[in-house]
């Protein structure tokens, strides 16, 4: 049996804060919620090799217009885009979604009878797990709180070597299993409710696959519904990082609902 | 090196099959569907890809972690330089802020450009062992995919934050008429003062983009753009379409850019070909994704192409399309006709192509993991995230040859998988020299498709050993004689080959004699070597390292070009010993010189050529 434990944790390294917003001015930081930005003295570079000329620091304008030279500083005195409470929230959220994934996929060893559930199961919990820790990076270097999502070493842990290599540091063995519920994150898209995953947990064989099929094309379609509304957000996803992340979110589970709705349409 | 083979009793099941038999008892052998069919594989049974093998006593193993200060490991080449990322083009407390990710290079002249999450940088390499940061353009947009041609510079950009102006500022509005996703065009003939001349947007934007010069159209520079983020609404750019069994959907299609020499601010989409459609006209007729047999790996649906390679001279494009690998006929450029397909049970994500020179062998690259992931781990299997070379006939029909994967394990904090590379043009050889992410520099030999195996690498220890920080090389590309690679996090090294059991002096003398005017790894040129001695001498290297020519023989070349070279050219001699090679390619086979004709033919031939001089 895998389960999985979840706790708050916060880390923020004020310093760290601190210098970015200098060096970046990150005045926009105003627009990310915390930790709010202080002064500090900007990081020396320690990078431009001694005698080499200063390099020309070109900004164009837009086609058509003429650009300008201007300096590092001068770029850097520029307000840069930061993440706003949206990122934040879609990331943080987004670890409990892929989370509540991976509680429904620890289920297919005992339960399933269909090669392409497991084939497909065990294949997501990888993803899922490697974007777990993508988004907690994300949120640990912004000073963040984030839930650590731990696999307990079970009877997949033959499958599941190399994943618990680089799990997140420290293994919280306060089992709370479910806590996925709990904090009002079935508030989010596609979330099982208790009663879906109840019938999960209670079924084997071919009812089992078909309603793991069915719950987590409705699981999946929910992270859709999460970047659509994160796009929506004025503001959202300037961060690279989300951005990107949101876009491969949206690919991935488009592309897994797709196999999905074909393994599924031999159950009917 | 000495190599060890790792000789494990029981290969390695899959994740997938391991995980069935153990937990359950289960074991469907069965394909999860009947796409495998479809998709033109030849698999009848489960998959059990072979795990890596590895030399215990690599010194790649173990190398200490730092983001300036990581340990190095380096065989079969020197480095000549590293240049640190500009003050403003890096985040200094954070390795890993994509804001400002390096990504490709591309080279013109003395010029080296650098594209970013943040722009392009321009360095002179006149001096390649100490390169000088010339501009630094700072145009936020991602990826910044780049390539040259002439005095244009054509950009990618993909990123929501991406503004016409080249503004740091990012895009609030969640419609707006100033955000850029597609490819930005820059008038480069002032190399201190690029101009932006064009912007052409698309719907998905431009994750990677690939130029096109062909030789049937001199009025025109052709883009192919390559989007891979979700379509934009259509209240920001008409047209786009979401919802993909919209027969007008933003996927399963690449754009065709024009670009009019003469007027590049005219440029403009000319054509959004449906290449993946099948006979039947179903535009969605190529890889459905999915696990096609137990065991296989999870292939992302050919619903986009991540990269294209255009090779002019032979008319073709290799598409590395999500799904699948597939040639394109681009003889008319503006009209791309697929005319063939692979798929490949071990690929995740089709990621690049390059041809070796005469377009007899096709590498794909497979970006399982999407490039911020490590999937180099011991426990990875060696045929995920690696290289599938592939052979190709006169009717561009593919066949599977071989596998190549860095042949050395990295830790779990290092993001690594096959990523970008390119030839290096060692007459008579294919080899190229490749980026792994974190992975390092890894240079490979597959003139035989089937057994490519490593000749030289360079890897660094881990940014960090507690986080992964993406960083590591996006691209190293061969030019002009010196390896240049984009590490994303640290900035810009460049190496030198040194000889070795693997490579001769000759051999790297002759690569260093073909001079490019420009390099685009992307719109691929066919090498050609003159008629000299250095040719001719890595020839010959060649013949003698696999004990391919008579000794006699080898001892009269030598002579030859020794004469040559200390400027007494005896033209009689060198026909006459042409003449015997010629007579030794045509008796191979009795010869017991391990069948290699087309070396003594080619070796010949350089004879020849130097003689008619």
């Amino acid at each position: 049996m895998t389960r999985l434990h979840f706790r708050s944790r916060a880390r923020i390294p004020i310093g760290l804060v601190a210098s970015l917003s200098v060096v970046f001015g990150l005045a926009a930081c105003a627009s990310g919620p915390r930790p709010s930005p202080s002064t500090g003295s900007p990081t020396p570079d320690a990078s431009a090799p001694s005698g080499t000329p200063a390099p020309t620091v070109v900004q164009p304008g837009a086609p058509g217009e003429a650009g300008r030279v201007v300096t590092v500083e001068g770029i850097a005195s520029q307000e840069r885009p930061s993440w706003t409470q949206a990122d934040a929230d879609f990331m943080a959220g987004m670890i409990h979604h892929h989370a509540q994934a991976l509680q429904m996929t620890a289920l297919i060893p005992e339960r399933s009878a269909s090669a392409g559930v497991h084939q497909m199961g065990l294949r997501m919990e990888i993803s899922q797990r490697d974007e777990i820790r993508l988004m907690q990076d994300w949120l640990e270097q912004r000073g963040l709180p984030y839930a650590d999502v731990v696999l307990e070493e079970g009877p997949m842990q033959g499958t599941m070597r190399g994943m618990m290599d680089h799990g997140a540091a420290g293994h919280d063995m306060s089992s709370m299993a479910g806590d996925a519920m709990d904090g009002g994150l079935m508030a989010m898209p596609g979330m099982l409710s208790p009663d879906q995953m109840e019938e999960l947990r209670t079924s084997t064989g071919d009812a089992f696959d078909q309603r793991f099929l069915e719950f987590m094309i409705q699981h999946h379609t929910g992270a859709l519904v999460m970047v659509e509304e994160l796009l929506s957000v004025p503001g959202a996803a300037q961060d690279t990082r989300v951005s990107d992340f949101a876009g491969d979110v949206d690919a991935d589970q488009r592309a897994e609902i797709d196999r999905m709705r074909m393994l599924l349409a031999q159950y009917r | 090196m000495n190599r060890t083979t790792f000789d494990t009793p029981v290969r390695l099941r899959t994740l997938a099959t391991a995980g069935a038999l153990a937990m359950t008892g289960l074991l469907v052998l069965m394909p999860a569907d009947a796409s495998a069919q479809d998709m033109g594989m030849q698999m009848t049974e489960e998959l059990e890809p072979p795990r890596l093998d590895w030399n215990p006593n690599d010194p790649r193993i173990g190398l200490s972690a730092g983001w300036r200060d990581a340990d190095e490991a380096i065989w079969n080449l020197t480095k000549l330089a590293s240049m640190w990322r500009p003050e403003g083009f890096f985040n200094p407390e954070n390795p890993g802020d994509s804001d400002f990710s390096n990504t490709d290079i591309a080279f013109a002249g003395d010029f080296m450009f650098q594209g970013s999450y943040h722009g392009f940088k321009i360095y002179d390499i006149s001096n390649p062992s100490s390169p000088v940061l010339r501009t630094a353009v700072v145009c936020p947009g991602g990826q910044g995919d780049v390539s040259v041609y002439g005095n244009l510079l054509v950009l990618s950009s993909q990123s929501p934050r991406a503004r016409l102006d080249c503004g740091v500022g990012g895009v609030e509005e969640t419609v707006s008429d100033i955000r850029v996703k597609g490819v930005r065009i820059f008038d480069i003939s002032n190399i201190d003062a690029p101009q932006q001349v064009a912007v052409v947007q698309s719907c998905r934007g431009s994750h990677t983009h690939t130029i096109l010069k062909s030789p049937n159209d001199d009025e025109n520079l052709y883009v192919y753009i390559q989007g891979t983020s979700p379509p934009r609404p259509a209240d920001e750019l008409a047209g786009c379409v979401a919802e993909q069994d919209d027969p007008n959907t933003s996927y399963f299609r690449i754009e065709v850019v024009r670009v009019p020499l003469a007027n590049p601010a005219a440029a403009e989409i000319v054509n959004e070909p449906r290449i993946f459609a099948d006979e039947q006209g179903d535009i969605r007729g190529l890889n459905p994704g999915g696990v096609p047999v137990p065991g296989a790996q999870q292939s992302r649906p050919t619903n986009q192409c991540h990269d294209i390679t255009t090779y002019p001279a032979l008319g073709l494009a290799g598409g590395a399309c999500s799904g699948n690998g597939i040639l394109l006929d681009v003889t008319d450029p503006a009209n791309p006709v697929r005319v063939s397909e692979v798929a490949d049970p071990n690929f995740a994500y089709w990621h690049s192509a390059t041809f070796n020179n005469d377009g007899s062998s096709v590498l794909f690259t497979d970006e399982w993991g999407g490039g911020s992931s490590p999937r180099c781990r011991a426990t990875d299997p060696a045929t995920w995230g690696a290289n599938a070379i592939f052979s190709r006939d006169e009717n561009n029909r593919m066949e599977l040859e071989g596998y190549y994967k860095l042949p050395v394990p990295q830790t779990d904090t290092e993001n690594c998988v096959a990523h970008n590379g390119s030839l290096i043009p060692v007459p008579g050889r294919d080899i190229k020299v490749q980026a792994w992410y974190q992975g390092g520099v890894s240079v490979l030999d597959f003139t035989d498709p089937a057994n490519a195996f490593e000749i030289a690498y360079f890897d660094r220890g881990p940014i960090s050993e507690d986080q992964i920080y993406t960083g590591g090389y996006w691209s190293t590309y061969w030019y002009n004689g010196r390896i240049y690679g984009a590490e994303i996090s640290r900035g810009i090294d460049v190496f030198e080959l040194e000889p070795s059991e693997h490579l001769s002096a000759n051999e790297i003398a002759a690569a260093e004699a073909v001079i490019l005017d420009e390099f685009n790894a992307q719109m691929q040129p066919m090498f050609e070597w003159e008629d000299t001695p250095v040719v001719a001498r890595a020839y010959l290297d060649q013949l003698e390292r696999g004990g391919r020519i008579l000794a006699s023989r080898a001892q009269a070349v030598d002579r030859v070009l020794s004469s040559v070279e200390s400027g007494r050219m005896n033209a009689g001699q060198l026909r006459e010993v042409a003449s015997d090679l010629e007579a030794d390619a045509l008796a191979v086979d009795n010869l017991e010189l391990g069948g290699d004709a087309e070396t003594l033919a080619k070796l010949a031939s350089v004879l020849r050529g130097i003689a008619a001089m």
